[in-house]
């Protein structure tokens, strides 16, 4: 049943059928469409063209240090959290090449690398994604000196965003207003109903491309009790969040505790190893490569992902400027937490809980907060 | 923390990422490891600049640093003249490169040294080392309007006296007679003349109404933090003392991170500062 452009401001209703239909839509539009699917005992994203690739069935369990897929009861489709990809993978790739130089007796001519012209459709973006593509979009598209290999993946992507069904262990988006439920940044938005053997998405457009993609699937207008069961679900997985951290003044609590002990405390547990800071969404350091062949004809800068843990990141000539493991800490946790909101106006923190669960040791940003917030009152 | 001194000049590339070809002119050795390299931009462009800011440059095939520019913005091309002492793979590189041979160029970037706002009072300009360098555009901008400024102090300290940079000109200044000009060195043998002791004992010898004194100082970090105690001690206040750090740079545009300092990007919010705008983010360490 196809029904007319001017009724799509309301929700629908998709059966698995349609949901294929939206995923061969958004294919025909010449999108590369992005989802979640079981790869390496973990949920990844990747290339998928069929509801067959999502992870039916499949959920996560998570803690500090914890990762492991396990079997649901039922075939839920999304039914777990966030696993160690993030989108910004596909928006701002680990390794992009900024320019190449061609060097011709004494004439040398410097290229840009084009922009990429990659039309990705991300399925199944959830609401502290959102918030992270937000974040990225304030560090990256600022005006005069915006990225041009950001912006143009950015404004060339289509965003299927689902709702939460399920909190992870290590989960906080409710603490920092982040989700369970999406609110905007979506063209379309999912919410998916598996009870009593029936299989079904609400669906919300936010955006003309979304409407216009809707419009062409099979689907009926959702009832009013299909809309309170969706917005029982996220309701449900706002009470049930993993991790907590009150978050209204972190920011003025870690500035003044630059010389608490707990950096001490957390610096004899953490390796320095970035893990956190690359399982991040909304990390965005980078450091430039440059490479040349053999002979010096070509020669070309790159840029790749890089982490304040490393000695690198603050190397001046003659040392490192955050040469302990406690400074590094320091600088990631007061960076997403406090400083962030000075440079962007928002917080770099939205509660995935990545962090957390890919630290080896088990760091919890939610327990490092609340214990230098804790021995500030004793 | 919101930038602090001058409006910076536009940056002309659209690609903030991109360099630009420009070619060396004229190369001098300064010191030892010390080189200054005029370039000249392939398209003729004569890069507009601030005293205080500073350009990336890059060798091909090799990598891109942070130079700051030592020029004199009154001169066609002052923006291209860079002080560069090698210490390393880049730096290394660009002093050995010949003439005629290719940089890349991109900026300029960054805030810059308190020009005007120090126009009606007395200049302290307190420089350490290679920190001369960055300084040497205001330099030139203060004697080129002289009589807007009170009285001028350079104190400059160099470890020894075979590491004092701009010798011909600091004697050119000394010539002067609307300049105080203090030279001393950590450490000397015997034929050395001048003051022997860090910078920082120049401050109490100099001239200047410290309340109606603008400071600049630049150097290694460990001096500027005793060269603003000194001058605090002086009774200048931090409101009217700047300073130029120097973190690591590698994409000048806000971009990479490397540079934080608290919540400022010192590529974009500095490398000048004025020091109350500074406040803790001086003495907490490795911040
Ligand atoms: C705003 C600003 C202005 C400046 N102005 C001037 C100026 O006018 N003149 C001047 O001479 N200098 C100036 N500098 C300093 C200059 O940029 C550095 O000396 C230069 O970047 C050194 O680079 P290099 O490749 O030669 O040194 P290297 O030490 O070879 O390389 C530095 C880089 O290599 C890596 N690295 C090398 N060794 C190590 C190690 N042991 N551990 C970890 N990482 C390492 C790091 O990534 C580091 O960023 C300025 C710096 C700034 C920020
Ligand atoms: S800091 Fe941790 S919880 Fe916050 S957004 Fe980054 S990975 Fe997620
Ligand atoms: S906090 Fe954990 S994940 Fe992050 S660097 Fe330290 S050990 Fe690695
Ligand atoms: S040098 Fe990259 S953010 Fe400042």
């Amino acid at each position: 049943m196809n029904i007319d452009r001017a009724r799509i401001t309301q929700m629908i209703t998709l059966e698995i059928s349609g949901l294929q239909a939206l995923l061969d839509a958004l294919a025909k539009r010449g999108y590369r469409v992005i989802g979640p699917k079981l790869r390496d005992q973990a949920i990844a994203y990747d290339d998928i063209s069929s509801v067959r690739d999502l992870p039916a069935g499949w959920t996560d369990e998570q803690e500090g240090g914890h990762y492991r897929v396990t079997r649901r009861s039922d075939d839920a489709l999304f039914g777990y959290a966030v696993g160690p990809h993030s989108w910004k993978r596909f928006l701002y790739p680990p390794i992009q090449q900024l320019w190449r130089a061609r060097h011709k007796g004494s004439a040398v001519s410097v290229t840009p690398v084009p922009p990429s012209a990659e039309r990705f459709a991300f399925f199944g973006v959830r609401a502290c994604e959102l918030h992270a593509i937000e974040i990225q979009d304030r560090v990256f598209m600022n005006g005069e000196l915006a990225d041009p290999h950001y912006k143009a993946r950015r404004e060339n992507a289509f965003v299927v965003a689902v709702n939460c069904g399920t909190a992870g262990g290590t989960c906080f988006c409710v603490s920092m207003n982040t989700g369970p439920g999406v609110k905007r940044g979506f063209d379309i938005a999912l919410t998916e109903l598996v009870e009593g053997g029936a299989h079904r998405f609400v669906v919300e457009a936010g955006s003309d491309k979304g409407r216009e993609v809707l419009a062409a699937l099979p689907q009926h207008a959702a009832k009013p009790e299909e809309i309170k069961a969706a917005e029982a679900v996220v309701a449900k997985t706002a009470s049930s969040m993993g991790r907590a951290m009150k978050a209204d003044d972190v920011r003025e609590v870690l500035m003044r505790n630059l010389d608490n002990p707990r950096w001490d405390h957390v610096a004899e547990r953490c390796m320095t190893c970035g893990n956190c800071t690359m399982v991040c969404p909304t990390c965005f350091c980078m450091t430039v490569e440059d490479s040349s062949d053999l002979e010096g004809l070509e020669t070309s800068r790159s840029r790749r992902w890089d982490s304040c843990f490393t000695m690198d990141h603050s190397y001046v000539h003659g040392g490192s400027v955050r040469g302990s493991a406690k400074a590094r800490y320091r600088q990631w946790l007061t960076h997403k937490l406090a400083t962030w909101v000075d440079q962007f106006g928002t917080s770099g923190c939205v509660g995935c809980g990545r962090c957390i669960t890919w630290c080896p040791v088990g760091i919890d940003i939610t327990e490092e907060v609340a214990a230098i917030r804790n021995s500030e009152s004793r | 923390m919101a930038p602090v001194t001058e409006k910076k000049a536009a940056v002309t590339v659209h690609d903030p990422m991109l360099p630009r070809v420009a070619r060396v002119r004229k190369r001098q050795r300064d010191l030892a490891d010390v080189w200054t390299l005029n370039l000249e931009m392939e398209d003729g462009e004569l890069l507009k600049f601030a005293p205080g800011q500073f350009n990336m440059l890059t060798v091909f095939g090799v990598g891109e640093v942070p130079i700051s520019i030592s020029g004199d913005p009154a001169e066609d091309g002052g923006g291209l003249v860079h002080t560069i002492r090698a210490v390393g793979t880049a730096s290394g590189a660009l002093t050995r490169l010949g003439l005629g041979a290719a940089v890349g160029v991109r900026g300029p970037f960054g805030t810059s040294w308190p020009v005007e706002e120090a126009k009606g009072n007395d200049v302290v300009i307190l420089a350490g080392g290679l920190g001369l360098a960055p300084l040497r555009p205001m330099i030139y901008s203060v004697l080129a309007n002289r009589r807007h400024y009170g009285r001028v102090a350079l104190l400059y300290g160099a470890r020894s006296p075979e590491e004092i940079l701009f010798r011909s000109e600091l004697e050119q200044w000394r010539r002067r007679l609307d300049i105080e000009l203090q030279v001393t060195v950590d450490h000397a043998e015997t034929d050395w003349y001048g003051s022997v002791g860090v910078v920082t004992t120049l401050v109490p010898r100099a001239t200047f109404d410290p309340h109606n004194t603008v400071a600049v100082v630049c150097g290694p970090e460990i001096m500027m933090r005793f060269g603003t105690a000194a001058l605090r001690k002086a009774g200048v206040p931090d409101q009217s003392m700047y300073l130029s750090m120097e973190r690591s740079m590698k994409c000048a545009v806000g971009l990479c991170g490397h540079c934080q300092l608290g919540s400022a990007f010192v590529c974009r919010d500095g490398p000048v500062f004025r020091s109350d705008q500074l406040g803790s983010l001086m003495t907490v360490k490795e911040l």
